[in-house]
């Protein structure tokens, strides 16, 4: 095969001729070839080995039962077992005892951020810094609680949803429907005022009348609102859905229902817990309630 | 002279060649085809899956046009990663009223087989009008035009017929009251029972972008919050051979 050649008619030729030309016959290299056998091989083996062939009713299962959809439900049982321990010990603790055990601390917090990451960034911010209708959970100003205990029922139950029956629940009244626009522009100054400069500083006085005839009760006298019902605090300049005078206006007048969903369908206990001591542990998290 | 040597005769025509050719193809790819349609495990059999009700199949309708598909599949693959971030791996079942199906092989965004529930109507809007607003590192394009497009809903009925063609099971009565249905899903106000009867109790009947009118973000957020949420899982049972 390999012989050296001068002349050209004393190559080996495959017989064929086209117009006068002749083929070599020039032999594939034998790596090539017994790759090339050993591929058809292995195809053989492979389709006796894994599922592969179809029958009648179903394909042949293949000598080692493999199954992508076994295969997941033992990797995630798999790691189920390896966190069984730490996550009954998280899911059966006292909330307010999570922070003090600084392993299941730290192992809350990790798995909390794979949680928030996965499931609450989409709204929050995968920052957690939120955006307009969506809280900030990263300042110390909480609507509903900020200790780890209100964090928890805020997250397993959501607010104002249809789903869950112990959801926090408030709802503004749309006041375009009860007040004047007169009484809605004085209000409305009257609550910058509050944190800050009025649009109008001569509608103050009669703003706040308007205030403590009707928002005063849930926002409360002072303006400090009221965390049972969810009412915002109105003298910081912490607005969720913004604190200029126009977005004050479409406020007031329509009113707001910023809904979240409940999570203990979607999520276990532990996991409940990890991402509430993740949120708690952004940096306005209070200590417990006494 | 053996069989083998008369391939001569074979590459000396071209023809004769080119209908060889096709011959081999064409049976290589019944087998890995035909079995789907005949074996019976190709397509599972689970509680909970329906024909997507008009107002529903006119945002699908609005996904392919926009080709929502080309950034976001629709498909969770059988992996620990993805069953965690996404929910429960899709099944065939779930795609079987799709014509066609939608799980696409590009993830410039995430997978939206599971995303029905998942957010609230007002995130959609939000996300739709502007979605760097909720998530600022997002790359994807304002749909905010879709809010101002109002639809008739004139032909979904049509389209109901059509895929009704190819298998989707509407009944008469669901195509004769499409347009009515159609306007019923969009508003919570609306006499919606008949939807609910046609399509059953899960149905969500709300106003999706909280506007007077079916716009096209009112069907599309109808479809999107759909996706995933009609299979029970409690009647499924994993085939061994999957």
């Amino acid at each position: 095969m390999n012989k050296k050649q001068d002349d050209d008619l004393d190559y080996e030729t495959t017989g064929h001729e086209w117009d006068g030309i002749k083929e070599y016959n020039k032999p594939l290299p034998r790596w090539w070839l017994w790759t090339f056998y050993a591929c058809i091989v292995w195809a053989v083996l492979y389709s006796i080995a894994y599922p592969a062939w179809p029958g009648i009713k179903s394909a042949t299962p293949g000598l080692l039962g493999f199954s992508t959809r076994a295969q997941v439900v033992e990797e995630i049982a798999r790691f189920e077992e390896a966190n069984a321990e730490i996550n009954t010990q998280l899911a059966s603790v006292e909330l307010t005892e999570i922070a003090q055990d600084p392993n299941l601390n730290q192992y809350a917090q990790n798995a909390g951020g794979a949680v928030f990451r996965t499931w609450c960034a989409q709204c929050h911010g995968s920052g957690a810094a939120g955006a307009k209708g969506y809280p900030n959970l990263l300042d110390d100003d909480w609507l509903w609680g900020g200790d780890i205990e209100a964090i928890h029922t805020t997250i397993a139950h959501g607010i104002r949803n249809e789903e869950d029956l112990d959801a926090r629940y408030s709802e503004m009244p749309a006041f375009g429907e009860l007040l004047e626009p007169d009484e809605i522009t004085q209000a409305v100054n009257y609550v910058m005022s509050l944190s800050g400069e009025p649009q109008d500083a001569s509608m103050v006085a009669a703003g706040e009348a308007v205030y403590l005839d009707n928002c005063a009760a849930c926002h409360m006298d002072d303006g400090t609102g009221d965390r049972w019902q969810g009412a915002p605090n109105l003298t910081d300049a912490i607005w969720l859905y913004g604190g200029d005078y126009d977005t004050l206006v479409e406020t007031v007048t329509y009113s707001r229902f910023g809904v979240m969903p409940p999570w203990t369908e979607r999520l276990s206990e532990a996991e409940i817990r990890a991402v509430a001591t993740y949120v708690h542990g952004l940096g306005g998290g209070e200590a417990p309630v006494e | 002279m053996g069989i083998l040597d008369k391939h001569k005769v074979i590459e000396t025509n071209a023809t004769l060649l080119l209908i060889l050719s096709f011959l081999v193809v064409t049976i290589g790819g019944l087998v890995q085809i035909v079995p789907l349609f005949y074996l019976e495990n190709t397509i599972e059999k689970v509680e909970g899956m329906r024909p997507y009700t008009p107002l529903e199949l006119a945002g699908r309708d609005v996904y392919l046009r926009e080709g929502c598909y080309v950034c976001h599949s629709q498909m969770i693959r059988p992996m620990r990663d993805e069953v965690e971030r996404y929910g429960h791996y899709s099944l065939a079942a779930e795609s079987m009223y799709d014509h066609p199906f939608q799980w696409g092989s590009k993830r410039t965004g995430p997978d939206l087989a599971r995303v029905g529930g998942r957010y609230s109507d007002d995130w959609h809007v939000d996300h739709l009008r502007d979605p760097q607003s909720v998530v600022p590192e997002s790359v994807m394009p304002k749909y905010g035009f879709l809010e101002a497009t109002l639809l008739e809903g004139e032909h979904i009925g049509d389209v109901m017929k059509t895929n009704g063609f190819v298998g989707v099971p509407y009944t008469d009565d669901m195509i004769e009251a499409a347009r009515a249905d159609f306007r019923a899903q969009a508003d919570p106000d609306s006499d919606f029972d008949g939807l609910l009867e046609r399509y059953g109790e899960a149905v969500n009947v709300r106003n999706f972008d909280g506007q007077p009118g079916v716009s096209e973000a009112d069907a599309l957020i109808a479809y999107l919050q759909v996706l995933g949420t009609m299979v029970d899982f409690s009647t499924f049972t994993p085939d061994a051979s999957r």
